[in-house]
């Protein structure tokens, strides 16, 4: 047995937020840099230039991204050995969230309550996911999700007779209809299998796979660069105004699911996809 | 090639833009975003006066990230528009000009801008702390209580946006799109040539 304390907890999940908003990955960069070498559609290489630019200067000044600084989705992978101690994990997520979102001037933008909207102030709660595993370890996610591109995710409870053909025609039915609102180039999170509610946290989960890892199946692997060709092929293009980028990534995450279903989700982030880790 | 526009947005200047066109703006403008324009319309449905001079003027659909200190504002990219569809075609009918966001219009809201000779501007989604630069100074002139959604009054300078929609109803997104399709079925000669 292990013990962590929440004030650990709570400072790396600070850290994190801030972090996250400020600095984009490299696997995120080197995607958009791909698209810009890539793009030939003049005002497609300017946007995609702009990107760059943007990300450019929020690494050198210190400051957010995007001004939508997100939901604080936190992904939590407690070794069955530990023991947190010192208050509850929940509360000690949520004041990380707290901490960080102040000091680091990022924009409160969560409501109280999903009818009455009024905003919390300190962008808590967030969303928590916690997944019990081997060891004496705490691992930590942080992703931000910008609310633009998650407005435009879908779910379908397909047929199993629907098959494969189904999932594409879903899929590229989501990205038609989110069209230009998402903020293109996207990225797209597919979950398939599970129940209703497992094939969405596939979906999220599969936007926090680092964009330069494949699923580790040859036959979704295939898929998703099958996909992510036919999303490009739509032409909507960086921002909607037409080009070859309009996604960057497509990430599959799959779970076996019952003999009757075949549940798809398709969760859309932004180019501005952030995600951090830590381990603990 | 960049037009630069400065506000206010009168008929005259509105004529010279057409969809596609990269403009810079400068001068006076203001946010709203979802709960600022709820509130407008609220105060147009009572037949009250809005705190804001709406005439020849462009609203921005914002919420920045709060400023850090020695600046002006924080990051401050378009919010998507769409949402704000069921509000703008009140606010075009009083004189409202342009509107700065990112993603399509409904219908209704194309043809109000057609009825009212308005423009709908994209800015880049996403380049935040970029466009955040090009905004000089910021005051909150409504709606304190709604924090990043509080309309507040901004001084820019070279703001760098796209004509999505114009005054005729042209609409960048299908007509960028199109082109593009196009060009990429044309011979690689054509294609140099169209380019």
């Amino acid at each position: 047995m292990r013990e962590i304390k929440t004030s650990c907890i709570t400072s790396s999940i600070k850290e994190m937020c801030i972090n996250s908003n400020y600095y984009i990955s490299k696997d995120v960069t080197d995607k958009i840099q791909q698209a810009h070498e890539k793009e030939t559609w003049p005002m497609a290489k300017d946007i995609l230039e702009k990107l760059l630019d943007n990300i450019d200067i929020s690494r050198i000044e210190n400051v957010p991204v995007c001004q939508d600084t997100g939901m604080a989705c936190v992904f939590v992978e407690i070794g069955q050995e530990v023991h947190v101690v010192g208050g509850l994990l929940e509360d000690a997520i949520n004041e990380g969230v707290r901490q960080g979102y102040e000091e680091g001037y990022l924009r409160k933008s969560v409501v109280k309550d999903p009818l009455n909207r009024v905003n919390t102030n300190d962008n808590t709660p967030a969303i928590i996911y916690y997944d019990i595993v081997q060891g004496e370890k705490l691992r930590i996610t942080v992703a931000p999700k910008g609310f633009g591109s998650e407005n435009m995710s879908q779910i379908k409870m397909l047929k199993p007779s629907d098959g494969i053909k189904g999932v594409k025609d879903f899929v590229l039915k989501v990205v038609k209809e989110a069209g230009s609102n998402p903020c293109p180039p996207i990225v797209v999170g597919v979950g398939i299998g599970g129940t209703f509610d497992r094939a969405a946290n596939l979906a999220k989960k599969a936007l926090i796979r680092p964009l330069s890892e494949n699923n580790p199946d040859t036959f979704y692997s295939k898929l998703e660069e099958e996909l992510l060709t036919t999303i490009n092929n739509l032409g909507i293009g960086p921002q909607g105004f037409g080009g070859k980028t309009t996604a960057l990534k497509v990430n599959i995450e799959t779970f076996p699911t019952h003999i009757a279903g075949l549940p798809v989700a398709v969760n859309i982030n932004c180019h501005v996809t952030r995600h951090t880790h830590v381990e603990i | 090639m960049e037009k630069r526009i400065t506000t206010p947005l009168t008929s005259d200047k509105v004529k010279e833009l057409k969809a596609g066109d990269k403009v810079l703006i400068s001068g006076v403008i203001y946010t709203a975003r979802d709960a600022a324009h709820k509130k407008l319309v609220e105060l147009l449905d009572k037949g009250e006066s809005l705190p804001i001079d709406i005439k020849d003027s462009i609203i921005y659909y914002v919420g920045p990230t709060p400023e850090k200190p020695g600046h002006a504002i924080g990051s401050a990219g378009p919010t998507t528009s769409y949402r704000m569809d069921s509000y703008a075609p009140r606010l075009l009918d009083i004189g409202l000009k342009g509107m700065i966001g990112k993603g399509s219009r409904s219908e209704a809201v194309i043809e109000s801008m057609k009825k009212n000779k308005a423009i709908y501007f994209a800015a880049i989604g996403g380049a935040a702390a970029l466009i955040g630069k090009s905004i000089k100074k910021a005051e909150v002139v409504a709606y304190k209580d709604l924090g990043s959604e509080a309309i507040r009054k901004l001084e820019v300078v070279d703001m760098p946006v796209v004509v999505a929609i114009d005054a005729l109803g042209r609409d960048w997104y299908e007509i960028g799109q199109k082109e593009y399709l196009e060009s990429i079925t044309l011979t690689s000669t054509e294609k140099t040539q169209g380019l």
